[in-house]
């Protein structure tokens, strides 16, 4: 049960479909919302910037919800999800060392500094390899290297184009899943719903034209999930998850500002519902 | 808070008339169907549309 006069805000700037479902269960529930504009908001670090019960964080901008949220949680309010949580998952090295140190299964994985010992850390594995940007989503800059003529040219031009971040080399072994992958979402400490997303091309993000099918949720799916979810930090999130034919299930990523839109008539979960219910939880537990 | 109902606003690309469902919000991206750019509905009475800014590099979920 929620606490009655919540005060509650949603913190964004772009409306996805996402957050228009998310503003409908506040409205079903007839309870009022603030929406703050992370384009518009100006935090004077001295000053406790708001007093909400919670803030449920959906900006579109990692560097933006992440600041937001140091800020917020270092006042004492309640956030879906917390500073350490976005932090965690929106950099895909802290997100491996999390799932590693707390035993959850994941693809081998390496970092290196400098493009001969990236090269070297690839040979040592064997193509084909994956390299990702630590910080990325929708499967932006991620590259399939096939042989180490690629590699060469791949991490020249990250070092060379790239930023200083795309020189720190997160390498991991390709996976070779079946023409899909798992998005499993988690809310609190249940795995609420899945879906395979199936694509012809290796990475099968929805957002890249990956075609969502419903995906049922075994006890296996939900154990490691769930894990996955606790060892970032816990909260709402969205665990990607392979499926190796020797190693089973592998958790890949974990996401903190979920998207959903393609799950719900998949899954036939109100997804966004049950976030809400969520964060009402969160905003009525004693501070 | 959304529009109560449709309307139409002019994109600023191309001047053409773009359609808005009667549930838009302030914030939303909406796509011009005679040049194809992305619009931003920077607000909601009167509609304004921008266009959106471009995908940045730490984007995403």
């Amino acid at each position: 049960m929620s606490k009655p006069n919540l005060k509650i805000a949603m913190l964004l700037s772009r409306v996805r479909v996402e957050e228009k479902l998310l503003f409908e269960q506040f409205e079903k529930r007839g309870l009022p919302f603030d929406r703050l504009d992370d384009r518009e908001l100006v935090f004077n670090l001295e000053e406790k910037p708001f007093d909400y019960d919670v803030v449920l964080e959906r900006c579109i901008s990692h560097s933006r919800a992440l600041y937001s949220l140091k800020i917020l949680n270092d006042w004492g309010l309640k956030t879906v999800n917390t500073y350490e949580v976005s932090n965690t998952c929106g950099n895909k090295f802290l997100t491996t060392q999390a799932l590693f140190h707390a035993d959850v299964p994941s693809p081998v994985t390496k970092l290196a500094f400098t493009r001969e010992s990236a090269l070297a850390a690839m040979e040592e594995m064997g193509y084909p390899v994956v390299v990702k940007p630590p910080v990325g989503s929708w499967g932006r800059l991620i590259a399939k290297l096939n042989d180490r003529e690629a590699a060469e040219a791949v991490l020249e031009h990250k070092e060379v184009l790239g930023n200083y971040e795309h020189s720190l080399f997160y390498i991991q072994e390709y996976i070779n899943k079946p023409q899909r992958d798992i998005r499993a979402f988690v809310v609190g400490d249940e795995t609420i719903a899945a879906i395979y997303r199936r694509s012809e091309h290796w990475i099968t993000n929805t957002a890249r034209s990956g075609q969502a099918s419903n995906c049922p949720v075994t006890p296996e799916l939900n154990d490691i999930c769930v894990r996955a979810a606790r060892a970032v930090g816990g909260g709402v999130v969205a665990v990607d998850v392979v499926e190796s034919a020797d190693r089973g299930l592998l958790v890949i990523e974990v996401n903190y500002t979920m998207e959903f839109r393609n799950s719900i008539d998949t899954t036939g979960v109100n997804i966004p519902a049950r976030i809400v219910d969520f964060a009402l939880e969160v905003g009525s537990q004693e501070k | 808070m959304a529009s109560a109902i449709a309307e139409t606003a002019a994109c600023p690309e191309c001047g053409a008339n773009v359609e808005l469902g009667a549930k838009v919000e302030k914030g939303e991206i909406v796509q011009c169907s005679d040049c194809g750019s992305d619009l931003e509905v920077m607000s909601i009475s009167p509609v304004e549309l921008a266009l959106a800014p471009e995908e940045e590099e730490d984007w995403g979920e």
